[in-house]
């Protein structure tokens, strides 16, 4: 009776992952077993080396050129040429955001006393700081990394767990505003239990349908079996509302702006890149790779839904006060980008790396720019935290000129203006998707440019507040009482520089990381 | 592979580092290495031009280089006689803004010692000022659309900042407006130039390339109306001229006279060399509402104009009068019309910056745009009057002066178009003769204001031109009187180049057809 077969792990190849969680848990022990004075003082090394362990261990997988051909651990993972590119980008990512959660005076002392009480104070008073930021960070981290790369519905499910739940937590330990920050994990939580339990209802109707949550097994049943079935569909729509949700697709954006003011802004930076490039990837590979049959049915929904995010990002965005607010509000126009280069898939599986390479490179071009942005709004200060008001950014540009030319290249990068990284970003997609759409009997064909040129209107008008931030900052005069710029840490600046040099660099000589990205994604997603 | 143009763009570009990265309080020093830049830059086109052969081929000093095989994109140069000349357009007035604009971010006071505009980083202007010079030299130069469509957007920054941090009092919604105009048009132009790509087919952004690869009529008209829009916002046209004025208004003198002299022809040069070679059948289709528009654009900017009580926003305004012109040119079709609007290209580079910069001395002695604060010039500082006098008339087209020659060829052209079948255009080109009548109206009668009557009070203290500004002024006169009687020397780098786009856009004109076979 004994013919079980013990499961095979591919653990060389899964190592970066393993290593991750590994350190997590050692974070753990360490909270419960040092005492509190050391603590920090082994987390931070401890967290950065374990990212650039992890990063070096994908840089030798890459290099050795051993990328698996076919899902690994049982079909549970898979570990191919745009996994090991995302999880590039997240593992450097999250270094550079490491750095920034390692500033002093982001986090709350303790993040169970009632915001204002005398307890705070007392926690304040005596030092005490949340070092458990640092294992709860590299969980989110392990979560993003496998959230892209699971190969069957479940895995998916729990890397998204995995990935979110900590984030939860992370966003309620702001140290200034309290409430904002509290309300805004409270939202988090309540909107992402929704929309997991959307994936997980998803996940048991599309078992329903194909019998299997296995990506390989889905994406046959689909080329065998009726493509209008109720169970399909209603799979189908539910998986997708968790998705999106994620990336913070129109209509389900609504979290996004609250959640990205609140949450302390390192950890605001880690959401708006490692989570987008995470999701980003995770849907793909549902859309691509098991669904990937279904595209009559889903391209014309994410045709609306794109539409209707790059609008709604582009045009709220114009009202908005705050400058983390607002660039919630562009990161929701950016996800809408994003969408239009899923859109463009063609019927020759080959073509699709044209695609799958422009979505890499956008990913990997705008994060790195993002982080470098929240980097720059931790250091522009008020007496009471983050000068987040965008009134207190004007006449920035004749107090540190520096500073403000900073971010005025970001923010042009964001607006897709030539010679920065963003550009290119913009140009691949738009590209794949015109080339997409002029495919002979594309299900989408004429739609497809009408998308693109939808985008460039959004792309007008999110050049519009971009725009406003720079006159604020350089044509108008400072206030009397304007904010202060703290001295940034050597950590800070160096996130900064990095983002700048990406963005500069790549924004005058894209090939090289175009040749990434083409060589990331021509072997395609494993199916 | 020739290094000419390469090196065009690279020298500027080191100018403005070393501008950018001098140290703090050194400000006559970024200014005098601005000018040796710029002047350097001069020299080189110069010595350039002369290499020029016109009877050579059409693109000359060509070099590509592989920048984004990715996207078969190329860093390709090279010139024709109207990227020529209108290269050296630019080359000519950068050191000329340079020297015009030398206290332009110093603050200046006006005579009763009220702050006109705040000191402001010197350094950056300048660099500012260098950077937008490579970009210009660029995208005259630039023989892949793609590295066009680069340049074309990336100019807008420096300009934006020049406008926004440099400008008048509206500055900052001036500089938004002319920003979000011009990339509006970019963004639908991006749309255009990746669709060209793919439906090409090519691989490749090379514009020789390109040429005649577009055969569906229906997908012709729809890619000229995404590089059209663009154009037209940028040249301007009616009626998608309104950030002009505002534009102009605001910005310093020196950044106007850039703007209107260099910026905008982008807009008409883009009309001739894309919109005509690579969508001939659109064009044609196209031409009556396209010629309407531009003689709307002429005669609506030469009323309007007469109508300003602001000098800047008055020159604005007949600069959208001559872009009506040179638009009309373009698409008349003929030899005579499209040479004369390429002339008037230069002309009007020459003409409007001489005026721009006669009447930013002047504000910048009163310390007010406003024609009424002004009276009397004339018997105090005659030098500046006269100068500005003779702005004013090549504006208007005086014969012997530069701009008559073009607006003469624009019109001549366009009454004797065959194109369309003969007399088809005629009613175009009288009607735009009117604005012949107008454009003497709102010249001498802002001269008259200005220069002539009574002193104003304010007036009485102002010292005429110094040396800096006589040389500012000087070179433009003597060009605009120079080309006025001698314009062979432009016409003859010109006229190939025109020769051979009529030929790629095959207008149905036998003497044409033959001529070009030729070449």
């Amino acid at each position: 009776m004994n013919n079980a077969v013990a499961p095979t792990i591919e653990y060389g190849t899964l190592a970066p992952m393993l290593l991750v969680f590994g350190a997590a848990v050692i974070g753990v022990l360490v909270e419960a077993f040092a005492p509190h004075y050391v603590r920090k003082a082994i987390h931070v090394p401890l967290t950065l080396l374990s990212l650039a362990g992890a990063f070096a261990l994908v840089i030798v997988q890459i290099v050795q050129g051993a990328v698996p051909t076919a899902p690994v651990a049982m079909g549970a993972v898979a570990v191919d040429g745009p996994a090991l590119f995302i999880w590039g980008v997240i593992l450097v990512l999250s270094f550079v955001c490491v750095l920034l959660i390692n500033d002093e005076g982001h986090f709350v002392a303790s993040a169970a006393a009632v915001p204002g009480s005398a307890d705070e104070e007392e926690a304040e008073a005596a030092g005490v700081t949340h070092t458990e930021v640092y294992p709860l960070a590299l969980f989110a981290v392990g979560g993003m990394l496998l959230f892209p790369a699971s190969h069957d519905l479940l895995t998916m499910f729990v890397g998204l767990e995995v990935m979110s739940l900590p984030l939860y937590l992370l966003c309620g330990l702001a140290r200034r505003r309290r409430l904002l920050s509290q309300e805004a994990s409270m939202k988090y939580f309540l909107l992402g239990a929704f929309s997991s339990a959307f994936f997980l209802y998803g996940t048991a109707m599309i078992y329903g349908y194909a019998g299997t949550v296995s990506f390989t097994g889905i994406n046959e049943s689909l080329a065998t079996g009726s493509l209008l079935d109720p169970l399909l569909l209603i799979g189908f729509a539910l998986l997708g509302v968790g998705l999106l949700f994620k990336i913070g697709a129109a209509p389900f954006q609504a979290w996004k702006p609250d959640v990205y003011q609140g949450a302390p802004t390192p950890v605001t930076a880690l959401m708006a890149s490692g989570t987008l490039v995470a999701a980003v990837g995770a849907l793909l590979r549902v859309f691509w790779v098991a669904l990937g049959n279904l595209d009559w049915n889903w391209r014309p929904v994410i045709w609306a839904v794109a539409a209707l995010t790059m609008l709604v990002g582009a045009i709220v965005a114009i009202t908005q006060t705050d400058i983390k607010r607002m660039l919630a509000y562009s990161s929701i126009a950016h996800a809408g980008f994003l969408l239009i280069g899923v859109l463009a898939t063609f019927d020759k599986a080959q073509e699709n790396a044209k695609s799958l390479s422009a979505i890499l490179f956008y990913l990997l071009v705008y994060s790195i720019t993002t982080v470098g942005a929240f980097a720059v709004v931790t250091m522009v200060r008020d007496p009471g935290g983050e000068a987040g008001h965008l009134s207190r950014w004007a006449g920035l540009g004749k107090r540190s000129p520096l500073l403000a030319g900073v971010f005025a290249f970001f923010l042009l990068a964001f607006a897709g203006i030539p010679l920065t990284s963003g550009f290119f970003g913009k140009y691949a997609v738009f590209a794949a998707a015109l080339s997409s759409g002029a495919e002979r009997g594309d299900s989408l064909g004429g739609w497809m440019t009408g998308l693109v040129v939808l985008g460039v209107v959004a792309s007008a008008v999110a050049a519009f507040f971009y725009v406003r931030v720079i006159v604020l900052m350089f044509f108008s005069e400072p206030a009397a009482d304007g904010p202060s710029i703290a001295v940034p840490s050597m950590g800070t600046v160096a996130v900064i520089a990095v983002s700048l040099l990406v963005t500069v660099g790549v924004g005058l000589f894209p090939q090289p990381m175009l040749d990434l990205a083409n060589q990331a994604a021509s072997s395609l997603f494993v199916r | 592979m020739s290094p000419w143009l390469p090196i065009l763009m690279a020298v500027p570009v080191l100018g403005a580092i070393v501008v950018a990265l001098l140290p703090k309080g050194s400000d006559k020093l970024a200014k005098q290495v601005t000018l040796v830049v710029s002047l350097v830059v001069l020299a080189l086109t110069i010595v350039m031009a002369t290499q020029f052969r016109t009877g050579g081929p059409r693109f000359q000093f060509q070099a590509a280089y592989d920048w984004i095989p990715s996207f078969g994109v190329k860093f390709g140069v090279g010139v024709d006689g109207i990227a020529l000349v209108l290269i050296a357009l630019s080359a000519v007035l950068v050191p000329i803004v340079v020297l015009a604009s030398w206290h332009d971010a110093d603050g200046t006071q006006s005579a009763d010692g009220t702050l006109i505009t705040p000191k402001r980083s010197v350094k950056t202007y300048f660099s500012l000022l260098l950077v937008l010079e490579a970009m210009m030299i660029g995208v005259f130069a630039a023989t892949d659309v793609f590295l066009f469509y680069v340049f074309f957007e990336a100019m807008l920054i420096p300009m934006y900042f020049m406008i926004g941090s440099y400008g008048g009092a509206q500055r900052s919604y001036a500089a938004v407006k002319f920003l979000l105009y011009s990339l509006f048009g970019g963004l639908l132009m991006l749309v255009a130039v990746i669709a060209l790509y793919v439906v090409a087919g090519k691989g490749t952004f090379m514009y020789p390339e390109l040429i005649g690869v577009i055969k569906d009529p229906a997908t012709q008209k729809w890619l000229f109306g995404g590089f059209f829009i663009a154009f037209a916002i940028k040249a301007p046209l009616w009626p998608v001229h309104t950030w002009l004025p505002d534009a102009a208004a605001q910005a310093p003198a020196g950044a106007a006279v850039l703007l209107v002299g260099v910026l905008d022809k982008v807009g008409t040069f883009g009309m001739l060399r894309f919109c005509l070679e690579l969508f001939p059948d659109a064009a044609k289709a196209f031409t009556t509402p396209i010629v309407v528009l531009a003689v709307i654009s002429i005669i609506y900017g030469a009323i309007v104009a007469i109508g300003q009580t602001d000098m800047k926003r008055l020159i604005a305004y007949t600069s959208i009068s001559h872009f009506g012109f040179i638009v009309m040119g373009v698409f008349a079709m003929s030899q005579v019309a499209q040479s004369g609007a390429a002339l008037y290209m230069v002309n009007h580079g020459f003409s409007t910056g001489a005026l721009f910069l006669a009447a930013g001395f002047l504000i910048a002695r009163r310390g007010s745009p406003y024609i009424a604060d002004y009276g009397g010039v004339q018997k105090v500082a005659p030098l500046l009057a006269g100068f500005f006098l003779i702005a004013g008339l090549a504006g208007l087209s005086l014969p012997g002066l530069s701009s008559f020659v073009s607006e003469f060829m624009v019109m001549i052209g366009t009454y004797s178009s065959t194109a369309f079948g003969a007399g088809a255009l005629t009613v175009a080109a009288v009607i735009s003769a009117v604005a012949v009548i107008l454009a003497a109206v709102y010249i001498l009668w802002m001269v008259q204001r200005t220069l002539h009557g009574p002193t104003a009070e304010p007036v009485k203290a102002f010292k005429d031109l110094n040396a800096r500004e006589i040389v500012v002024l000087a070179p433009l006169v003597a060009l605009i009187i120079g080309f006025g009687f001698f314009p062979k020397p432009l016409l003859d780098v010109i006229n190939p180049a025109v020769t051979q786009t009529l030929v790629n856009v095959q207008v149905d004109n036998p003497a044409i057809a033959e001529k070009g076979a030729g070449q």
